[in-house]
């Protein structure tokens, strides 16, 4: 019964694949290139995806670092920036740049766009797909670039890597930390919440549902269920055929969706770390609690808004102070598995 | 030297053997495409001790490998008449030592083969399921690229009862492909006159290549060393370890002669090993052993993981945790409603972290008075609820190296807790059962709301004792009757004491305050008479208590 239970599910989200793919067919509509280099994309290289809107002051450092990891391209779709991010981007050498003014929420939060692109553009290259206020790091990411992490996943017949959101922020209230764009944001957000995640398994996609972290410990300590999900699958090798579900927290076919042991083991795993919470975000959540596009369900997350406008401070007596990716391995954030 | 990809670093490790004065042997495999194999075959045309033997395809696993080495090694015998030893190395081979202390070492010990060379019953290196069958069956299908085939040709011989017979009665051995033989030995292998029977039976066997000369060479050597003078270590499934800038000072440690598999693009390690560092010779042996704690460990992680950690890449299935926790902890249910001053007085005698009661319904009561605990762990009791057994797994784990104790009672939220911490071997739950009834004795409830409470409260602890009692319980469960423990409270708490195992050798030197009691059996007997039977505190006279704790303090006990 179990078997037929599981052959059912799988259909069902076969078709479910299908419909996301063919839903990102029609907002490739939506898209206008700016500046298309993706000919400069050589075999095996490892691109980059985000979607970004006014993202001018956190570029500079996103760009810096994924290079230097061994990010060879970037696909970029720009929502409506107003801020000068377009012009940045299309002035990168390697970055490829589309636009759209369309709705960033009815495009599934931008993944509808990027599953267009990566189907045409990404398909048999290792794909990181990102926002811009994440930063990708992995256990030995200062001495192996991210060839030699893909390399090691596909000789251990791995298709897909998890990272863990690990959402930073500074001593203090946000607004009273100045950031320069390029400089390293993590200088100032350098603590973090180490031992308060919850984990269930989702027994549809068979993805780990994780949530905790400062945003849960200060914005949604009433209503847990809707404390953010901190669980990404960042890098995937990419086929035409697969679709992020929901932003990049779980995707299908659902084997990727297996970034953990559940045999007791563990296995090699990542982390974002989070630069939401740079000063910018206190006069930016004034304009997204009245643009209304990042919840599926906005009117809830209004109070959050209202905190965040309020300038708050996050730090607790017993905050982490970030220190290096060993720290994060040691703590149990993250793993190195085998990777050693 | 045995090649198929990275040509750059090949090209440049064998200047670095050329160099010292080693003639060479590549083989390139089959598969490379013709403009790459040429252009190789071109940067190194300048060296005149270089030869190329004839390509094989070489897939992993399959006799092609061999056949490669075999000819690799007649054309080495044939065209450099002065090598006294031949060493096996890949294109991903890296030499750490100078190679001069390699040719002295070697020149000591002119007679030794070194080659790993082990008999299939007492090693364990088992892929796919098969050991000793790798000699005994036929394998015409790619494990790598056709398994299933693999797998249904394998278990239809077993099923048939399919057996090779093993030519000559030769007894098959295993080892790592790397070797270095002499010269006597090497010819010997290959102009034997059974070599083409050898061959036969070989191009059938799994993984030839790490068996076709470990196995021959019993045939012929006077003296084997078995080991690989090459360091390779494996993963868990088999797979070899790659080299990374990284592991620099590792492999130094090591004091091994050459090393695989290094990246192609570890450049900090080709620079360091291949700068000719003409410095003072070692003598030493080489000690692989030095650095396999290191290998043991990753191992260790990968398949048993750091037990009670619960993360995004080790979710363990009911049944795999090994251990829901990863450290001892001190359940206590009833002490507090029982003495007065439990939490403080365990705190000092113990030096562990005392907490209130974790599940209690308002908030998480943490030591101290905190709100937030180690990992930035909120006291929120809606977040706690949320995902108790999380809530305790991050609980323990973030305050790894101090032992944490905590109070319980049927008021808590431990509906969905109970059975998780039961069956947690780190648990030792100790019970006062129908202690519970203490803190409604002494306030000041209406007595109906107070018999309410009680039925409720006896309710939730006498279920949550069928779970303690249960047989799938792991933990270390004791259980007193409320009567049965003022009878003689200092015994217990002594054993629990020494169990949590700290300092205190010298028995207790400080008991703890137990609430006054004088009229607790009449209390009780007020319950009866209101037809709520409390029985979970066992047997309290009504009247006149015999066991009433004296009025005053009592007196410090000492219990050896």
């Amino acid at each position: 019964m179990n078997q037929l239970n599981d052959a059912i599910m799988a259909y069902r989200l076969r078709w479910k694949r299908r419909r996301l793919l063919f839903r990102a067919l029609r907002k490739r509509q939506q898209l206008r290139g700016v500046v298309n280099r993706t000919d400069q994309i050589a075999k095996g290289d490892i691109l980059g995806a985000v979607t970004v809107r006014n993202e001018i002051v956190r570029l500079p450092h996103f760009l810096d670092h994924h290079r230097r990891l061994g990010v060879a391209h970037f696909l970029f779709v720009d929502n409506a920036s107003d801020d000068g991010t377009r012009e940045y981007l299309s002035d990168q050498p390697d970055v490829s740049l589309w636009t759209t003014r369309h709705s960033y929420k009815l495009s599934r939060f931008g993944m509808d766009w990027l599953t267009a692109l990566q189907a045409r553009y990404a398909h048999g290259h290792w794909c990181l797909t990102l926002d811009a206020d994440e930063i990708f790091i992995y256990p030995h990411h200062d001495t192996r670039p991210l060839p030699a992490l893909t390399e090691w996943l596909e000789r251990n017949e791995r298709g897909s890597f998890g990272a863990l959101m690990l959402d930073m922020y500074p001593k203090g209230r946000l607004s009273t930390h100045p950031y320069q764009p390029g400089d390293d944001p993590f200088h100032q957000l350098c603590w973090f919440d180490g031992g308060n995640y919850m984990i269930q398994r989702k027994p549809d996609l068979q993805n780990l549902w994780i949530q905790g972290g400062v945003r849960a410990r200060c914005f949604f300590a009433d209503q847990p269920r809707r404390a953010p999900t901190m669980g990404k699958i960042p890098l995937v090798k990419w086929n035409r055929r697969f679709a992020y579900v929901s932003s990049t927290h779980s995707l299908l076919p659902r084997r990727l969706n297996h970034v953990y042991a559940d045999d007791g083991g563990e296995i090699a795993s990542g982390i974002l770390l989070h630069s939401k919470f740079l000063n910018v975000i206190v006069d930016k959540s004034a304009e997204e609690k009245s643009r209304r596009e990042h919840f599926a369900n906005s009117d809830l997350y209004e109070a959050y808004y209202d905190r965040l406008i309020d300038d708050p401070d996050l730090w607790s007596r017993t905050s982490t102070k970030f220190i290096s990716w060993r720290q994060l391995e040691a703590m149990g954030l993250m793993s190195k598995g085998n990777w050693i | 030297m045995l090649v198929h990809t990275a040509f750059d670093r090949a090209e440049q490790v064998a200047r670095h053997w050329a160099a010292a004065g080693c003639p060479l042997v590549i083989h390139a495999d089959k598969g490379v495409p013709k403009p790459a194999y040429d252009a190789f075959k071109k940067s190194l045309s300048d060296l005149p001790a270089v030869r190329f033997s004839k390509r094989h395809r070489c897939e992993w696993g399959t006799w092609g490998l061999v056949a490669a080495t075999q000819g690799a090694a007649e054309l080495m015998l044939n065209d450099f008449p002065d090598v006294r030893h031949v060493y096996l190395a890949s294109g991903s081979c890296l030499p750490l030592r100078p190679v001069q202390e390699l040719i002295d070492y070697l020149a000591d010990r002119p007679q030794t083969d070194f080659i790993e060379s082990a008999t299939t019953a007492d090693v364990p290196w088992t892929i796919g399921g098969l050991d000793h069958e790798r000699f005994t069956l036929r394998f015409p299908f790619s494990w790598r690229k056709h398994r299933y085939l693999f797998d249904r040709y394998v278990a239809l011989q077993r099923a048939v009862g399919y057996r090779r017979r093993i030519p000559n009665g030769i007894v098959p051995h295993m080892g790592s492909q790397w070797w270095c033989l002499t010269r006597q030995t090497l010819s010997a292998i290959l102009s034997d006159p059974e070599r083409s029977a050898y061959d036969r039976y070989f191009k059938s066997v799994w993984i030839p290549d790490e068996s076709y000369f470990q196995t021959l060479v019993r045939q012929y050597s006077r003296q084997i060393e078995s080991r690989s003078l090459t360091l390779s270590k494996f993963d868990y499934q088999g797979k070899p370890h790659i080299f990374y800038d990284d592991h620099l000072q590792l492999l130094r440690r090591s004091d091994c002669f050459v090393a695989r598999k290094i990246w192609p693009f570890a450049d900090r390690l080709y620079n360091a090993f291949l700068s000719d560092n003409a410095g003072a010779m070692k003598r030493t042996e080489p000690n692989p052993g030095k650095i396999d704690r290191i290998f043991a460990k990753a191992v260790e992680r990968r398949t048993r993981g750091r037990p009670g950690l619960l993360m995004q890449s080790r979710f363990p299935v009911e049944g795999r945790e090994n251990g829901l926790t990863c450290a001892q902890y001190s359940v206590f249910e009833g002490f507090s409603d029982l003495f007065e001053n439990f939490e403080t007085w365990l705190a000092k005698i113990t030096g562990t972290r005392v907490h209130g009661h974790l599940f209690a319904p308002e908030r998480a009561e943490f030591s101290d008075g905190q709100t937030v605990m180690n990992g930035a762990l909120s006291d929120s009791a809606t977040l706690r609820d949320y995902n108790p057994r999380a809530f305790l797994a991050s609980l323990i784990w973030n305050t790894r190296g101090e032992r944490q104790c905590f109070q319980m009672g049927p008021r808590d939220h431990i509906k969905n807790l109970e059975w998780d911490l039961a069956k947690d071997p780190n648990a030792q739950i100790s019970v006062i059962t129908g202690a519970w009834a203490v803190p409604l004795f002494k306030s000041n409830a209406n007595f109906s709301d107070i018999r309410k409470e009680a039925a409720r409260l006896q309710q939730v602890e006498s279920k949550h004792l069928d779970v303690l009692r249960s047989p799938w319980t792991k933990a270390r469960v004791r259980i007193w009757t409320m009567a049965e423990f003022i009878e003689a409270p200092m015994e217990p708490l002594q054993t629990i004491i020494d169990e949590i195992g700290q300092q205190n050798l010298r028995g207790l030197s400080e008991v703890p305050r137990m609430s006054d009691l004088s009229g607790f059996g009449q209390f009780l007997q007020n319950l009866k008479n209101q037809g709520m039977h409390p029985y979970l505190m066992g047997d309290f006279p009504v009247a006149h208590d015999p066991h009433e704790p004296p009025h005053n303090k009592p007196k410090p006990y000492l219990v050896q």
